[in-house]
């Protein structure tokens, strides 16, 4: 999967969760907590369809990486190259 | 024959139009079962039915806003023979039609606007026509005239106590959901003296707790620090239940179920705040699934009847983002409102030593006719103490 095809379906999870905002306006360095005016719950519904569309595991600690737009796309791009370059067959 | 009305679901609510009836005549339909769906200025809602019986008739055409308190249908015990025909729609009720229907015991006091309706059908010519001209519904009046009939000086009294800002919103081209809350609040404001607490609670424990269970989990089993805020306020409500209930017709009615409304912001602005059922009850998983699954339906705007007209006492929490404090203003007829702002670091003294510990500042806002400060200090200290050992909840 390229970064492309991986920022398609963050922008697509991100617009579902926030419907009202323009996703090609948002600066993809911007804290999407803010940039989406999302809480909690938000980042979680974000968060676990992440985890269910590319099935790489998001440990609670890691949420820092997802704070913005690119850093979602970086951090899913490297978990599922790491995952292939390990020879590991992806859960979904 | 017993009628099933346009419920109120909330102080700020004075007329639904119907959207969709989801039984037809001659269905059974049980106490619970969504039989409509009504659309109302916090968006469409699910209407449960309040009895068991048969759906006998709609009274009301899909499309049409009614006032609360109006017939939407008729409803005929099982067993029992359907109306006569020839009866006339809307005829004044009888000993037949009793109201309120009888109420399982864990239910509470219903707003004041769903109670029977003191002289309903009978009004002065003259109410009639300054209530109609005022967009005031006459059916949920009380009358002072001869046999509790409306008449005009009711009309005007009522108008004077008239939600005035409820039409200023509206003039000023507000929405409708901003103009709901400005009714509830300012009604609040006017007719509960709130005493506010503030309390900042050392969370690390429970902070940690809760990341050494999510680490362990996927993200759909993850748990936020927001429902255990909401558990620790239902426990604390089950241990002092003067913060539990409704304020109506001068008297506190405490609740024997603890309904906890949670305040859910909805995207474009306002927010609502529907009730989890028996929070006190359930563990904090079941909690969090339900905490997620009433989010996403407020979010897609539908929620069910019951949801909006049950909560005795409301949380509303501020989640990670945010500031520090918030305090609430008290949602009626209920009498306490806890509010928790987000979770912040702080240096805490601790064994003599300053550490650097996960804190969080819990309010609360509570009716003075109902209870004291003193009271209100243990509630948040009882609060304080289940969320020191998170493992209890």
């Amino acid at each position: 999967m390229t970064p492309l095809e991986i920022r398609a379906v963050v922008q697509r999870e991100l617009m579902r969760i926030a419907p009202d905002v323009d996703f090609d306006n948002v600066d993809p360095h911007a804290d999407i907590r803010e940039a989406f005016a999302i809480d909690s719950m938000d980042f979680l519904n974000f968060v676990i369809a992440l985890h269910r569309s590319f099935g790489v595991d998001i440990p609670e600690l890691d949420y820092p990486k997802l704070a913005t737009v690119d850093g979602a796309v970086a951090y899913v791009d490297n978990k599922l190259g790491s995952a292939a370059n390990n020879g590991h067959p992806l859960p979904q | 024959m017993s009628e099933f009305r346009m419920p109120s679901l909330g102080a700020d609510m004075e007329a639904g139009t119907l959207v969709e009836w989801l039984v037809q005549p001659g269905s059974a339909i049980k106490r619970g079962d969504i039989i409509a769906v009504v659309e109302t200025q916090k968006g469409a809602i699910e209407i449960e039915a309040f009895e068991d019986g048969i759906l006998d008739r709609f009274l009301v055409d899909v499309g049409t806003r009614v006032p609360v308190g109006t017939p939407l249908a008729s409803i005929a015990s099982a067993g029992q023979p359907k109306e006569q025909p020839g009866k006339p729609a809307g005829a004044p009720a009888t000993a037949a039609a009793p109201w309120p229907p009888p109420e399982p015991p864990h239910m509470q006091p219903r707003p004041v606007a769903e109670r029977p309706a003191r002289g309903h059908g009978r009004a002065s010519p003259a109410a009639r026509r300054l209530a109609e001209q005022a967009h005031l519904d006459i059916s949920i009046m009380r009358g002072s005239g001869p046999e509790g009939a409306v008449v005009l000086a009711d009309v005007e009294a009522a108008l004077r106590a008239a939600p005035v800002e409820t039409r200023r919103v509206e003039a000023l081209g507000l929405s409708q959901m901003r103009a709901a809350i400005a009714t509830a609040m300012s009604r609040s404001k006017r007719e509960i003296p709130h005493y506010y607490l503030a309390h900042t609670i050392d969370v690390m424990d429970a902070r940690d707790w809760v990341e050494a269970i999510n680490s362990t989990r996927p993200p759909e089993r993850r748990l936020l620090m927001g429902a255990l805020f909401v558990k620790a306020t239902a426990l604390a409500a089950r241990a002092y239940p003067e913060f539990n209930g409704f304020y109506e017709e001068r008297q506190f009615w405490k609740s024997p179920s603890i309904h906890v409304g949670v305040a859910i912001a909805i995207r474009g602005g306002g927010l609502v705040a529907p009730a989890l059922h028996d929070a006190a009850d359930l563990d904090l998983e079941t909690l969090m699934t339900r905490l997620q699954d009433l989010t996403s339906r407020v979010r897609a705007g539908r929620f069910r009847s019951s949801e909006i007209a049950d909560p005795t006492i409301t949380v509303s929490s501020l989640g990670d983002r945010g500031v520090e404090t918030l305090y609430g203003i008290i949602y009626p007829p209920q009498v306490a409102i806890v509010g928790f702002g987000k979770v912040v670091e702080r240096p805490w003294i601790s064994s003599g030593a300053v550490l650097p510990r996960a804190t969080v500042t819990v309010t609360l806002a509570a009716d003075h006719r109902v209870s004291d400060g003193h009271r209100g200090a243990l509630f948040l200290t009882e609060i304080e103490r289940s969320l020191k050992q998170p493992g209890s909840l």
